[in-house]
């Protein structure tokens, strides 16, 4: 069937399921982090250790849920560990985040040679496209199971820090450490729970980029999509619910260049693929402002002081 | 020893362990020369990515385990070596280090200015670059290159690809539109239309040799437009591939065989075989010859091969691909023949006129047929 044009319209909703849902998890995972008052940059070397553990246990045990699970455990870990080092007096969590990055991605390709050439077994993915006799957007329909549970973790996170006792914490410790003491808050505590508990979902958004999309274990899988999540959770405004739209958006906007050159708009493609770049520039530039701080910052943020 | 005026980690330590070994203060030209005395061959080789990409890295890894598997060679690599300054430190160390002989520096952008800045510092050295940028006059003595015309193996999976397509539209998910590249698409495209005429090839670029969501999107893009049978020129072909398998289209490999990655769809695809050049090389060196400035080889040297075809391709298709097989193995294949328009409409090749495939001028490509379904400007 031919879809000209339509194409470019079923690339874009295609890719924002399919490039959006790991931006989706490694958002949530920073958002819930920053929420606790701290930023962790290690989030890019988190992703691709989840993305290695992820395809090395669904080879061995022939589980790909196996691997997504041990995925977010491996993730958790590495959050555990950046709080843990951040917990001590005048450590900088940049800092940290940098050498975590550098360790989590150093370590993964050390543990990940044996695992380039074989073929693990891959994610299932479930078939919403029914509706339509267009096969060109049955394929687009096609989605994994974790970008459903991307979206409610999205929903039950973002109703968890609004109306719980145990999201008012988190925040509380996002907004003032010392509010937080003088209340009685285990600080340290509360914010190696929130950078482990991210670390989970970003390693599980590592998972999904080994074992459904775009598939396999390679060095060069990670196209910075755990340093772009920090730049997100900003567009976000710290809402667990805006980290899916800016997820969709950026996935959709990643689509477009490829998708442009397959109905032949051949030239500028370089122009093309930097678009998801440029829209978060863009948006950055429009949404700051020096008369105000940033809507929804959490103040003990390092930025922010 | 003046090329030795910053001294990079390896040789300090090199220089340790020789003053600890010897008891001697470390003169790290006097271990070079000692150990190329030996009678091994000591053959270096240089990738840019890792050795096990199902891909460029890989076919270069599977030439020098060939050639290490002879006694009388001692062969030792290096992976994920970027085009850098890093290249320059890695090939330093191989020479002074491990008493290599021969280099291979196996990735493109090792040569300028990687190569050229190294190889005077060492002139008995060779420098033996995978690509095809040496020119004679403008480049040390000691450099040298090799490349195959895999671009043959292109036209004969082209018209595999032509004569299995039901829509006639085929796809091409492309690095970079560089010579070698552009080379390859027009090829694969020329070998389905010379079955096919009507056969068309949608090129995307991607912009880089490694980046598999991109290359995965395009394969998906391609796949909804109607293309039925897909191929590529990225460091790793993984990703396409398995992404056209999941798509239940045809796909045709390179650099290496993918065919394990596809069972249902891989028809056939152009591989490389390193092997044949380095074990070549390792004779010359091994029999003190000169070694030659440029090698070019293709089907008929054995320098490029064609993957089994898959059950699936039909005894039609295959007898065509086969007699084009042959024609080149006789070394009667000319497939720059005019006329030949680009897909501007331009006439690139005059009628009568013809390259064959040893012509320098095909290695500055900058056009795409007529047929293709894209373009060279970025």
């Amino acid at each position: 069937m031919e879809v000209g044009w339509w194409g470019v319209l079923i690339a874009v909703l295609g890719g924002a399921i399919r490039i959006g849902t790991p931006f989706l998890f490694v958002s949530l995972g920073e958002c819930l982090t920053e929420k606790s008052g701290r930023i962790n940059l290690g989030l890019e070397g988190t992703l691709v250790m989840g993305a290695m553990t992820g395809y090395a246990i669904s080879l061995h045990s022939g589980s790909p849920w196996l691997g997504v699970l041990c995925a977010g455990l491996a993730g958790m870990v590495l959050g555990a560990l950046h709080s843990w080092i951040c917990s001590f007096q005048r450590v900088n969590d940049i800092a940290v985040g940098i050498a975590m990055m550098l360790f989590g991605t150093g370590l993964a390709f050390f543990l990940g040679k044996p695992y380039i050439q074989p073929s693990a077994p891959r994610l299932p993915s479930i078939d919403l496209g029914g509706w339509s006799d267009i096969p060109q957007l049955q394929a687009a329909l096609q989605i994994n199971a974790l970008f459903l549970v991307g979206i409610v973790v999205a929903v039950v996170l973002g109703w968890m820090l609004k109306n719980t006792a145990w999201g008012l914490k988190v925040r509380v410790v996002g907004e003032s450490a010392d509010a937080a003491r003088a209340l009685g808050l285990p600080v340290d505590r509360i914010r190696i729970m929130s950078t482990a508990m991210g670390g989970f979902l970003a390693g599980i958004g590592g998972s999904y980029l080994s074992l459904y999309y775009p598939f396999n274990w390679s060095e060069g899988l990670s196209s910075g999509q755990g340093l772009m999540a920090v730049a997100l959770v900003i567009f976000a405004r710290w809402q667990p619910i805006g980290c899916l739209w800016v997820s969709l958006l950026w996935g959709g906007a990643a689509a477009l260049g490829p998708s442009l050159q397959s109905v032949g708009v051949t030239g500028g493609y370089y122009i093309f693929n930097a678009i998801p770049y440029i829209m978060t520039l863009a948006m950055m530039i429009i949404t700051c402002s020096p008369k105000r701080t940033l809507v929804g910052v959490p103040r003990e943020l390092t930025m922010t002081r | 020893m003046s090329e030795s005026r910053k001294l990079t980690r390896r040789q300090v330590l090199e220089g340790t362990a020789a003053a600890g070994a010897l008891g001697l203060l470390g003169n790290v030209e006097w271990i070079g020369q000692a150990w190329s005395a030996a009678d091994k061959v000591k053959m270096g080789f240089i990738f840019v990515g890792p050795r096990d990409d199902y891909g460029y890295n890989q076919a270069h890894f599977e030439g020098k385990a060939a050639v290490a598997k002879l006694d009388w060679v001692k062969a030792f690599d290096e992976e994920k070596v970027p085009e850098t300054i890093e290249v320059q430190k890695t090939m330093e160390s191989m020479v002074k280090l491990d008493g290599a002989q021969v280099l291979f520096p196996t990735s493109f952008g090792y040569f300028d200015p990687h190569i050229i800045k190294v190889a005077p510092q060492f002139p008995n050295i060779q420098f033996l670059h995978c690509g095809g940028l040496y020119q004679e006059g403008k480049h040390p003595k000691n450099v040298g290159s090799y490349f195959g015309f895999i671009d043959e193996s292109q036209y004969i999976a082209g018209i595999v690809a032509g004569g299995m397509s039901k829509s006639g539209k085929l796809g091409f998910v492309a690095a970079k539109p560089i010579p070698q590249v552009l080379r390859n698409i027009n090829n694969y495209t020329l070998g389905a239309r010379s079955i096919r005429p009507n056969c068309t090839t949608n090129v995307i670029f991607t912009g880089d040799w490694s980046l598999p969501v991109r290359e995965a999107e395009a394969t998906n893009s391609l796949v909804d437009q109607g293309i039925d049978v897909i191929t590529c020129h990225v460091d790793s072909p993984k990703v396409v591939i398995t992404t056209a398998e999941k798509r239940g289209i045809y796909c045709t490999g390179y650099h290496c065989n993918q065919s394990k990655l596809a069972p249902k769809g891989y028809l056939t695809g152009a591989e490389w075989n390193w092997a044949k050049v380095y074990m070549d090389y390792a004779e010359m060196i091994r029999k003190g010859q000169t070694v030659p400035h440029l090698v070019r080889g293709g089907l008929k040297e054995g320098i490029v091969k064609v993957s089994d075809y898959n059950q699936v391709v039909t005894d039609a298709v295959r007898k065509q691909a086969d007699a084009a097989k042959d024609k080149f193995m006789g070394g009667g294949m000319v497939v720059y023949k005019g006329p030949i328009k680009d897909n501007t409409g331009r006439v690139v090749i005059a009628a009568g006129k013809e390259h064959v495939q040893t012509d320098i001028w095909l290695e500055s490509m900058d056009w795409l047929v007529e047929g293709v379904i894209g373009s060279t400007k970025s």
